[in-house]
């Protein structure tokens, strides 16, 4: 029964920081992997807030917005963070979420005035693969190459979803017909972004649908330049991280001052090398930086046109892949 | 007249138990139907109903071709290793699905050795994802467990049939039509329900290895339609469409599967006959190969990362060991109580049939509906998960004591009773000896399918708390391969560990 006395250790954790106040950040699994932004964050900020911040990892971003429906006012979290400009109508819609009431200097491509939510980091997406051959330079080679690539679902990730409107934005009316086009180019549909970026390091696929920063992951933390993004001639969607206050909260003080602190040089330094994206505010970039594509033309649906479109783009891509 | 404690067979606690398992399947279903209300399915939901049915029929069809040649040829051939290979057939039903998934794809992914092997010769690349990913995850889970019933068959066959086949030199053709074509009539039916309700409602398969809306199946689509959509109208359609599904095949299954056999004969060597050593000895080969070597894969992948495995593993190894065996004792005291009463009602048995049709994750639907928004979905994880299991595994528990229970009844109800014996007495000395083996095989199998098994969990849990297959899931998704494999590893041993010892302590002796 030596079992058994493993098991007390399940609940010395939770018990031992009973005393300070804690503030729960539900976000997606890669900000919370201990080479994603959150263990530093959590040190940095936990410094001088005399608080525990518990990050709860629940899947990718978009599956973020049903965990919160699931639980609904009964949720324990006090900020979301990882929606991105996609999901926030539909996650205002909810009712659950407080302004913010903060006007801090960002630094964005696009201007910004969600009363709600405010940005943390931001990013182009784009297909990832390995270096050394011609790949295709727009959607419609890519679904007449036999490259096999491997993609998030929409309705959980948030990589998925800004691949679908990527599609829409560029394509429109004709976006159904690429999908079909794509659908026997894709290896698989993953949950979230990670087991997605997993696959293709294990190389069941050629590409993934990831970031034009990812490469420098590889760069900066490998000393790997065998991975590049592929410049699209469409141009690249823009996704722009979002974290927002639940009404709920029973740290309103604290979850305020998180927010605020997200938007200060201890969280946005670590961006750039921990999450791999660009930062929300003016940050100096690390040289690995320099060598990402900086594609031409940014693809960005406002967030009342992206709620608009959303089912309509996601039916979709479904009926078109279930063929 | 000596005093007694009590009638030799308690009635009451069997009825009241009877009564629980009633209501924890009727509630939850009572739930799901209010919220479906006159909600029709919607296109996507028929396609996942189509496509639930589809593959299940292809999986069903390639693991009888499959096991057909192999049955028979283990049937009647003897060579070294033959009880180990019969023995191999029995771990896949035993096994976590999770650590079988990641063996499959160590063998067949891209990366795999197969298609390291194809690439050398300059073959095109196979992928284990889709639909073809998950025929294959249900052959290897399947195909042993058709094997056993197909060679328990041809072992039944009566060895004067085959001398009288042998001594009129039947030709192959006449002796199948006359001797193995009427056994196969009689077995693959059965066998057949059996694999295709398995695959209605297999789960971590599709999980894993389908997902994209070309491979979602109805256990897949709940997951999503909570997970993904929040959207438990449409979770609750979903579910009564699977119910109807599995339920019926489930009925069939029961009408068409002659009582469980509780002790799989490792059985004896049939004359060899015929000819077709060649064609035997290459399906033995194929079939030792392709069971085997995802479960070295999982081994070699695993053991180098077992020691510096996170701490989170462990937890979720205890929290998983605690539930495999509450589940066990829930199991056995049930299925124990409900006997006794079913000596008396018979029909008390039908109480623990709607276990076979109820999957977890409907179940786990209904469950939710009940108590949302009372309770946090995370405070239902755990009981939903054992409540799940218990049900499951009720029915198999049943029909292996049952009839053991019966038998020690009849054969020393009569004398006991007029001997006045004590209820201790004749639980200790009586009862205890004769059904030790079915109860502990019994408690095996639920602890072990308890230990490896990812459902209701996999809708509720929240990111602290985790079984050990929902721990391997996560890790595989965060790209940790290697810390995955090693976690599976743990959860394979673990999970034969619990059958082994289950089965072990009450063995006959």
């Amino acid at each position: 029964m030596r079992y058994l006395s493993l098991v007390p250790g399940l609940f010395l954790s939770s018990m031992a920081l009973a005393d300070t106040p804690v503030l729960t950040v539900l976000t997606y699994d890669s900000f919370v992997s201990e080479w994603g932004p959150g263990p530093a964050v959590e040190k940095a900020f936990e410094a001088d807030c005399a608080c525990d911040l518990r990050f709860v990892g629940a899947g990718d971003g978009a599956a973020l917005l049903a965990r919160l429906q699931l639980e609904g006012t009964a949720s324990e979290a006090d900020i979301v963070l990882g929606l991105d400009t996609n999901l926030t109508a539909a996650a205002t819609a909810t009712g659950l979420f407080a302004p913010h009431g903060a006007t801090p200097k960002l630094a964005l491509p696009v201007a910004w005035n969600d009363p709600n939510f405010l940005p943390f980091d931001w990013g182009w997406f784009a297909f990832v693969g390995n270096a050394g051959r011609d790949y295709p330079t727009d959607f419609k080679a890519l679904a007449a190459s036999d490259l096999k690539i491997v993609i998030q679902d929409p309705r959980s990730s948030t990589p998925g979803l800004g691949l679908v409107m990527w599609v829409k934005a560029a394509y429109g009316d004709q976006a159904g017909a690429i999908w079909a086009d794509l659908a026997d180019n894709i290896v698989t549909v993953t949950p979230g972004w990670s087991e997605a970026y997993g696959l293709f390091l294990e190389g069941e696929a050629d590409l993934v649908l990831s970031y034009t920063t990812s490469p420098a992951y590889h760069l900066i933390a490998e000393s790997d330049a065998g991975k590049v993004a592929l410049p699209f001639t469409e141009g690249h969607y823009l996704q722009v991280e979002v974290a927002g206050k639940l009404a709920g909260t029973d740290q309103p003080a604290l979850a305020d001052r998180f927010l605020q602190f997200m938007l200060s040089p201890a969280f946005q330094d670590v961006i750039p090398t921990t999450n791999w994206m660009y930062p929300a505010t003016e940050t100096a970039l690390p040289d690995g930086f320099a060598a990402m594509i900086q594609p031409a033309t940014s693809l960005l649906l406002s967030a009342d046109d992206a709620q608009a479109a959303r089912d309509a783009a996601v039916e979709e891509w479904r009926a078109a892949l279930a063929r | 007249m000596a005093r007694r404690a009590g009638p030799l067979t308690p009635v009451w606690p069997g009825l009241v138990l009877a009564a629980l398992v009633a209501l924890a399947v009727t509630a939850p279903l009572a739930a799901l139907l209010a919220r479906a209300g006159t909600a029709a399915p919607g296109p996507a939901d028929w396609a996942a109903l189509r496509f639930t049915l589809w593959q299940a029929v292809l999986s069903t069809l390639l693991s009888l071709i499959c096991a057909i040649p192999l049955a028979r040829a283990l049937a009647r051939r003897r060579f070294p290793g033959r009880d180990a290979l019969v023995l191999l057939l029995g771990v896949p039903f035993v096994l976590p699905v999770i650590a079988g998934v990641l063996g499959l794809l160590a063998v067949f992914g891209r990366n795999g050795w197969i298609n390291a092997g194809l690439a050398a010769v300059g073959l095109p690349a196979l992928s284990p994802y889709g639909l073809q990913g998950i025929l294959l995850a249900h052959l290897f889970f399947n195909l042993p467990l058709v094997t056993r019933m197909l060679l328990q068959g041809w072992q039944a066959i009566p060895a004067e049939r085959l001398r009288m086949a042998e001594s009129l030199a039947l030709t192959p053709r006449a002796r199948f039509a006359h001797i193995e074509g009427p056994m196969l009539r009689a077995v693959l039916p059965g066998a057949a329900v059996v694999v295709f309700t398995l695959c209605l409602s297999s789960f971590s398969v599709a999980l894993i290895l389908g997902g994209g809306p070309g491979a979602t199946t109805l256990e897949l689509a709940i997951y999503q339609a909570f997970r993904f959509d929040f959207a438990p109208d449409r979770a609750a359609v979903l579910g009564l469409l699977q119910l109807t599904l599995v339920g019926t095949a489930g009925l069939v299954a029961l009408w068409l599967v002659p009582a469980a056999q509780a002790e799989a004969s490792r059985g004896r060597v049939l004359r060899h006959w015929g000819g077709g050593r060649g064609f035997d000895a290459a399906i033995i080969t194929i079939a030792a190969l392709f069971l085997s070597a995802p479960l070295v894969a999982v081994l070699l992948r695993g053991a180098p990362g077992v020691v510096d495995l996170p701490p989170s593993v462990w937890r979720a190894a205890a929290l998983s060991v605690t539930l495999s065996v509450v589940v066990a004792a829930l199991v056995v005291i049930m299925a124990g109580g409900i006997a006794l009463a079913a000596l008396r009602f018979p029909l008390l048995e039908i109480t623990a049939l709607p276990g076979l049709a109820l999957s977890p994750l409907v179940l786990g639907t209904g469950l939710f509906l009940l108590v949302y928004p009372r309770l946090s979905p995370e405070a239902l994880a755990l009981p939903a998960t054992v409540l799940a299991n218990t049900l499951a595994a009720l029915p198999f528990a049943l029909r292996l004591i049952l009839p053991r229970l019966q038998q020690a009844v009849a054969d020393h109800g009569r004398l006991a009773a007029s001997l006045g014996l004590s209820r201790g007495i004749w639980f200790a000395r009586i009862l205890w000896p004769a059904l030790r083996p079915a109860i502990g095989l019994a408690a095996g199998v639920a602890a072990a399918l308890a230990m490896g098994d990812l459902g209701v969990i996999a809708l509720f849990a929240d990111a602290d708390r985790a079984t050990l297959p929902l721990q391997v899931m996560r890790l595989m998704g965060s790209y940790r391969s290697d810390a995955a494999a090693a976690a599976a590893l743990v959860l394979v041993a673990i999970s034969l560990t619990l059958f082994w010892a289950c089965e072990r302590v009450t063995r006959d002796a």
